[in-house]
């Protein structure tokens, strides 16, 4: 197992929050609010998500419960013989968007990427009272650190785009998305533009 | 006359695929950390000292940077006087399966209807110009599609002026918001044709990071771009800041006199991209 790299340094002052994440945690997160995931979670996406929703619609089960989980959206590159994963970073989550209400409509609490997500996406996850976070694109190599266990769920004919289920230790993240319905890069444009950030849902 | 073997192409593009997903440039780190130096934002200035860690994390272990290797661009310049003994176009692809297969590069490349894998990386797409002298040069640009997929190209009317050019070219940066990986690398084409301009664009992204376009009033408009991109954008990661961008890179050739083609292609802040001469 490889010891986790990342903690104070990198981000300062994190938040540490286990997954799946325990009860009334999820209405005290902000945007803005930097945490530190530590416990496991599902990865899938745009195949993954495709083979998800195709099941749902011929009525058929999930491999996995969805019910109270992270989805962190991430294709990994091959681990070496010795490594847990290869490089593990987050991928673009607007492309997962057409499926993301589908799977909230399951209970999903919480996904993770990196970039921002659609009106319809906001408004299912206030409804179904989930969150949305990002974590530094293009930083695989360091974030793979954090993931100290891997292990193959569904459909393993998908190469990158497998479902895995990863256990993860100080992985660190940014709240996107919070309960109440607020956008961290609405509120930072907002910011930069100097106009009152308002909230578009 | 300048005879090159098709298994020294192989052996090349095999090495510039391992090479360019785990070992970035030097200036790329040198002007990431400039950034840093300049950001105002705490989140931005953390994410910019992260991306720095994670390059040098990758090159110690020989990890790719980012888990997206990218499909492969592959810029062949050869001389009119060299001879290639052997399948030019299937040598490069052999370096690629090699490549992405010894170096534990993720394999992201599949068909387009059926969104099948190929499983190797294969194809890459390849780009091949004649030049005269007998030097054979292979550039390899591993593309990200976080990055790829926010290019764009627009056909104006010439009365849009350079005015026209770079708001388009803003709006572009501003539009992809955090989803290409700022600080970004834009590359832009402007004239020629549909293809021309577009092509124009992703080659300028092999040029060193930040050397200005050999054109004076080209190399003008690529400061002036960038000053706006770093005014206007959304920072680091979309998290704030002064650093949406790390440099503008601009190609131009001449154009019909109805036409102004302008292509945007960006690049993440990792601008990977290795050259060799055979």
């Amino acid at each position: 197992m490889q010891r986790p790299i990342i903690d104070k340094g990198f981000f300062e002052n994190l938040r540490p929050i286990a997954i799946p994440f325990e009860k009334n945690v999820l209405q005290t997160l902000k945007a803005g609010d930097l945490i530190s995931l530590t416990g496991s979670l599902y990865t899938g996406r745009d195949q993954t998500h495709r083979r998800l929703v195709a099941l749902l619609d011929e009525g058929r089960d999930l491999p996995i419960d969805l019910h109270g989980q992270l989805l962190y959206y991430v294709g990994p590159s091959p681990a070496k013989e010795g490594q847990v994963i290869g490089a593990a970073g987050p991928t673009t989550s607007y492309r997962m968007d057409a499926y993301t209400p589908r799977l909230l409509e399951l209970g999903l609490r919480a996904t993770l990427g990196k970039g921002s997500r659609s009106l319809p996406v906001r408004e299912a996850m206030k409804k179904h009272g989930a969150v949305y976070f990002a974590t530094v694109g293009g930083a695989g190599a360091l974030l793979s650190k954090s993931i100290v266990k891997s292990e193959l769920v569904a459909f393993e004919d998908a190469g990158p785009e497998a479902l895995f289920r990863f256990e993860v230790v100080n992985f660190p993240a940014v709240v996107i998305n919070d309960l109440e319905g607020n956008d961290y890069y609405e509120m930072v444009a907002a910011q930069r533009s100097g106009v009152k950030y308002e909230k578009a849902i | 006359m300048k005879t090159v073997q098709s298994a020294e192409i192989t052996a090349a593009v095999r090495k510039l695929a391992i090479s360019a997903s785990c070992d970035l440039e030097p200036d790329i780190l040198d002007r990431l950390l400039a950034a840093r130096d300049r950001e105002k934002s705490p989140l931005a200035k953390n994410a910019l000292e992260i991306l720095v860690t994670n390059a040098n994390i990758a090159s110690r272990e020989q990890i790719p940077v980012c888990q997206d290797t990218g499909i492969g661009v592959v810029f062949i310049t050869i001389g009119q006087e060299v001879f290639v003994e052997g399948n030019l176009e299937e040598a490069v692809q052999e370096g690629i399966r090699a490549g992405y297969a010894d170096g534990f590069l993720r394999k992201s490349v599949c068909d387009p209807v059926t969104r099948k894998n190929t499983g190797t990386n294969v194809p890459a797409v390849i780009h091949l110009e004649m030049v005269p002298g007998e030097k054979l040069r292979i550039g390899f640009l591993p593309k990200g599609c976080g990055s790829e997929n926010m290019s764009g190209l627009v056909m104006l009317p010439p009365s849009a002026g350079m005015a026209g050019v770079e708001e388009y070219v803003v709006q572009k940066v501003k539009d992809a918001g955090s989803n290409p990986c700022p600080p970004v690398v834009v590359g832009v084409g402007l004239g020629g044709t549909f293809e021309k301009a577009a092509l124009l664009a992703k080659k300028s992204l092999m040029r060193p990071l930040g050397d200005p376009n050999p054109d004076a009033k080209v190399a003008e408009i690529e400061q002036r771009l960038l000053q706006r991109i770093n005014q206007e954008g959304q920072g680091v990661m979309g998290w704030g800041g002064v650093n949406t961008a790390l440099a503008v890179h601009m190609e131009t050739y001449p154009t019909h006199i109805a036409s102004l083609p302008v292509a945007v292609n960006i690049q993440c802040h990792a601008h990977r991209h290795k050259e060799v001469e055979l």
